[in-house]
């Protein structure tokens, strides 16, 4: 703890629970999903809302804005990401086929 | 997902920690970012967090000296922009708080230490804004040194202050325009105003070169950082590509740059030796505003506790009624 001198500490100085992590996400206009921007810190939802826009979208890159709680997301391991996604099926992809040059609208 | 993952729940085998720590080295070698779920040194965790922190607080700090000019600026134009100026400041430094509470230290351990005075950050903050023009030179100077020294570090392996970076990059370039243009309108005024324009320059100018820290032979972090792609200019390279850019804007403004030394030599523009014994009392908290800065932290820390308090009790209020209804 930081040590000062002065008048003795109003309650708001005594050590707090931290407030709550919001993650941002910001449509930037009509017909773009929302897409994650960063992180805060707020109270409650309300006020996520409103420092989001303060924080994140000063210059009109916003049309929406969504704030989740960080530790409402549940996220795939990180360990094991190579097996999760690791799946070789390029059988997937237009590229794997070859179309004869003479062949068009494939 | 930011903060989640950071907890080891298994203690680690020597083997397992040298081939996580190969691993590591290869994937920043090869230019992959490092995300805060993946494994890290400790000593590049250490790293990170110390530089991403003291830049946080760094742009926090920097709202002081050119908040003494928003309620003095020469017009409402000025004063809207230097707001809206000053209010990125707090933004950058809420962007990079955040990328730093992704490697496991917390907001409010960060804000303490800030508050304690136990945080550094950058000593071109402890000058003071004497007149106007300084708000022109900080834009002009302090920003664009800031631009130099932050463009690289949009590269940096580590993905979250790499994307904050990217978001402060491209807000900065309205900081460095709006001063520069400050400085044109008092460089083609009276007498006066070239006066005050000259006099800024003459005060921000070697604290500017400062900022990119002390020459390469005293640099500590140097070879770590260049390594692990946090930085991927020294400071030196840095502090001559600022000056290289800057003179020919003094030039254009006809105002002198305060160095005896400046010469061209066909390629570089060579420089003096900054005040390097200034540099280190600066940073060490000796520097002219040094005590007045964290003076200010504290009470606005402080005048601001009954706010926070509200918020709690608003927001306890509303959950209470909502599990009522």
């Amino acid at each position: 703890m930081r040590t000062r001198s002065g008048p003795v500490p109003s309650p708001a100085e005594q050590p707090r629970e931290a407030w709550p992590l919001w993650e941002v996400f910001v449509r930037s206009r009509a017909g773009l999903s929302h897409q994650h921007v960063g992180s805060l810190h707020a109270v409650d939802a309300d006020m996520a809302v409103e420092n989001a826009r303060d924080v994140y979208t000063r210059r009109g890159e916003g049309a929406s804005l969504w704030v989740v709680p960080a530790d409402a997301i549940t996220a795939s391991d990180p360990q094991d990401s190579s097996a999760f996604f690791g799946l070789d099926e390029e059988f997937r992809h237009p590229n794997h086929y070859v179309v004869p040059d003479e062949v068009h609208g494939i | 997902m930011y903060t989640q993952g950071l907890d080891q729940t298994e203690p680690l085998g020597e083997d397992d920690l040298s081939r996580l720590s190969e691993r590591f080295e290869s994937k920043v070698a090869a230019e992959q970012k490092v995300e805060p779920t993946d494994w890290m040194p400790d000593a590049y965790r250490t790293l990170l967090t110390r530089q991403i922190a003291q830049h946080a607080h760094s742009e926090i700090v920097g709202m002081l000296p050119e908040g003494n000019w928003l309620s003095r600026a020469p017009s409402l134009r000025r004063k809207g922009i230097l707001l809206a100026k000053v209010q990125d400041e707090a933004g950058h430094g809420l962007y990079l708080y955040s990328a730093a509470e992704t490697l496991g230290v917390t907001r409010d351990e960060l804000v303490e230490q800030l508050l304690a005075g136990t945080a550094k950050y950058s000593s071109i903050f402890n000058y003071p804004t004497l007149q106007w023009a300084d708000v022109g030179a900080i834009g002009w100077l302090v920003d664009g040194a800031a631009i130099m020294n932050q463009v690289p570090l949009c590269r940096c392996s580590y993905g979250p202050y790499a994307r904050a970076m990217v978001r402060i990059c491209r807000e900065e370039s309205f900081h460095q325009r709006q001063g520069f243009e400050v400085m044109t309108v008092l460089a083609q005024g009276s007498p006066a105003q070239r006066a005050m324009a000259q006099d800024a320059l003459d005060r921000w100018w070697w604290p500017s070169l400062m900022m990119f820290g002390p020459p390469d032979a005293e640099s500590t972090h140097n070879d770590r950082s260049m390594r692990w792609k946090v930085k991927r200019f020294t400071n030196d390279e840095l502090r001559q590509k600022f000056v290289d850019m800057t003179v020919p804007q003094a030039h254009y403004l006809g105002l002198t740059i305060p160095d005896p030394d400046l010469s061209y030599d066909g390629e570089y523009w060579r420089f003096g030796e900054p005040d390097w014994a200034e540099f280190k009392r600066v940073l060490t908290g000796d520097g002219p505003c040094n005590r007045e800065r964290l003076a200010a932290r504290n009470k606005a820390h402080d005048d601001g506790a009954w706010v926070r308090e509200a918020a709690v009790a608003h927001a306890d209020k509303k959950r209470a009624r909502a599990v009522a209804s």
